[in-house]
């Protein structure tokens, strides 16, 4: 049994990592990047970036005055179970939040969609988002938060097959001009695409290729891969750099999630994970040990099985 | 080549302004507010009176949210600054500028040369962007001190105006001119002469979409 006392406390722990602390994945793929930029402008954008995450971390400091909207996930092992149930697991994501908002601090993004009201605490109706994930063994529970910008960088489109290739690289082209353009997106980004899955479900997996996997990760399907290699480099050839400057660094990183979809459509969604990819987790077992990561690894094997029963051991065996 | 490097005071001298030129960095030193949709919208459209002697104590508006928060002892503590995206105020900056004399914008992402023509050159006033963006710790940094948050019961700490004293407060990219020119579109038109070569091998979606523009030197914004 997992006490919710500790939830509470690792979850505002991970509000203060996540808003503070650059990831080193991301780091060290911005590292590299401005190893190489030479446009005269976004060289020196990506320089003031790697002094900004020195900051935040030497002041204990948000490092982008935009702290995003604060979001849950959560996976679970099979066997793992929270003192209070799962109401209480939310009440206490909820408080973690909203006290975070107030004790780092945090900007209170969250307000109503019609009459803008703020609670100055970045809670409200579906806010923050909780969602789950589950896993076949453990004990454990993961705690993940993503505190991702929530304006610009992002776009679906219903594709269908007679588009093809051709198609989905037309759809991510026009998606980095439009929103790379005086740096809307907040580039050089981690670029999440979405393939497949129903519309909504489409948009959930282009969003978490780009906030649940790190730099340098690749997807299990070998030709996917290469599309994420390609991809890439694709992104990176446009020309634009930081702020829409002249560069050469427009992705850190291209991440490609796909689910299954209606047979006549290829629904496409490509999300940008900007300069502060503020994400963080912690692994809490059933005994009371934390222990902090940045990957949140969600795409595992089990995630993205395409079988009716999970057989691991048939699936070791191939 | 590295860019130039300003001292810049949020209540500058017409001659200052006028030396500012596209790409310089400059840092911040004085008074500066954040004002955004909320305070425009409380100031211009409900007529409420501005609680601040404008442009005497500053003349620098930063579309800025900052991640802060007010005390229980009436002090605030403010972590880090940056900006929002400015294109969405187009709407109420010509009526701000001519009510409040503010001759420096700051912001995120500049406006159109259309806009830089029409008000900002007439009233004396340039666009800085911040950089990156999401120099928010650095930003931080500069702040001197917050001298008063107004508004924050009526609009929220979000959209309330915040009177910040910057100390060295940047960097900042000068983005406008006294031509009106615009950073942000000199940079598009040096990349659109690649574009073409990087859509090669990639064709339109079969199902349009009301609106949608082929042409890749077109904005969004």
């Amino acid at each position: 049994m997992i006490p919710i006392s500790l939830i509470q406390s690792t979850a505002e722990t991970l509000m203060d990592k996540a808003a503070i602390e650059i990831p080193q994945d991301y780091l060290d793929g911005l590292k590299h990047a401005a190893a190489t930029e030479d446009g005269d402008l976004s060289s020196f954008v990506l320089k003031a970036m790697l002094d900004n995450y020195e900051a935040a971390k030497e002041d204990r400091r948000a490092m982008c005055g935009d702290t995003g909207v604060p979001r849950w996930f959560v996976k679970m092992g099979n066997e793992a179970r929270v003192e209070g149930g799962m109401v209480a697991l939310e009440a206490a994501l909820r408080r973690a939040t909203a006290n975070a908002t107030n004790g780092v601090p945090l900007r209170p993004n969250r307000v109503h969609p019609l009459w803008r009201t703020d609670h100055d605490n970045n809670v409200g109706i579906g806010a923050p988002e909780i969602e789950y994930g589950f896993e076949p063994e453990g004990e454990w529970i993961d705690l993940i938060t993503v505190h991702k910008g929530g304006l610009f960088g992002t776009d679906y489109r219903m594709l269908f097959p007679s588009d093809g290739m051709e198609g989905i690289k037309r759809f991510y082209l026009d998606t980095l001009m439009a929103f790379g353009k005086r740096g809307l997106a907040c580039q050089p980004a981690i670029i999440g695409i979405g393939l497949g899955g129903s519309k909504d479900i489409c948009m959930c997996l282009g969003k978490r290729a780009s906030i649940l996997r790190t730099v340098g990760s690749r997807n299990s399907d070998p030709r996917i891969a290469e599309m994420e290699d390609e991809f890439k480099e694709l992104g990176n050839s446009i020309g634009m750099g930081a702020m829409g400057f002249v560069g050469k660094n427009m992705v850190i990183d291209c991440n490609i999630e796909v689910g299954y979809c209606h047979t006549g459509g290829m629904p496409m969604s490509v999300h940008a994970f900007c300069l502060s990819s503020r994400r963080a987790v912690a692994r809490i077992h059933a005994d009371g040990r934390v222990e902090h990561r940045t990957d949140p690894d969600w795409f595992t094997d089990y995630q993205r099985r395409e079988t009716v029963e999970w057989e691991p051991q048939k699936e070791a065996a191939e | 080549m590295s860019p130039r490097e300003v001292r810049l005071s949020t209540t500058p001298t017409d001659d200052a302004i006028a030396d500012l030129r596209l790409g310089d960095v400059v840092y911040l030193e004085g008074l500066m507010y954040t004002a955004r949709e909320g305070v425009y919208m409380r100031a211009l459209e409900d007529k409420a009176n501005i609680p601040m002697e404008l442009p005497s104590q500053s003349a620098a508006n930063f579309h800025c949210s900052p991640a802060a928060r007010i005390n229980p002892d009436g002090s605030f503590d403010m972590g880090a600054v940056t900006a929002t995206a400015s294109f969405r105020f187009a709407k109420w900056l010509p009526e701000w500028m001519a009510k409040t004399g503010a001759k420096l914008i700051v912001g995120k992402g500049g406006m159109s040369s259309k806009d830089y023509k029409e008000y900002f050159v007439p009233n004396g006033a340039v666009y800085l962007s911040t950089v990156g963006y999401g120099t928010g710790a650095l930003l931080g940094r500069g702040v001197e001190n917050v001298e008063a948050v107004h508004w924050n019961e009526e609009l929220g700490l979000a959209q309330a105006m915040w009177v910040i004293k910057c100390n060295k407060m940047g960097p900042f990219i000068v983005a406008s001119d006294m031509n009106g020119d615009c950073l942000f579109e000199r940079e598009n038109a040096k990349i659109a002469e690649n574009v073409a070569r990087v859509y090669e091998g990639t064709k339109p979606a079969v199902l349009k979409r009301y609106g949608e523009s082929d042409d890749r030197t077109d904005e969004v914004i």
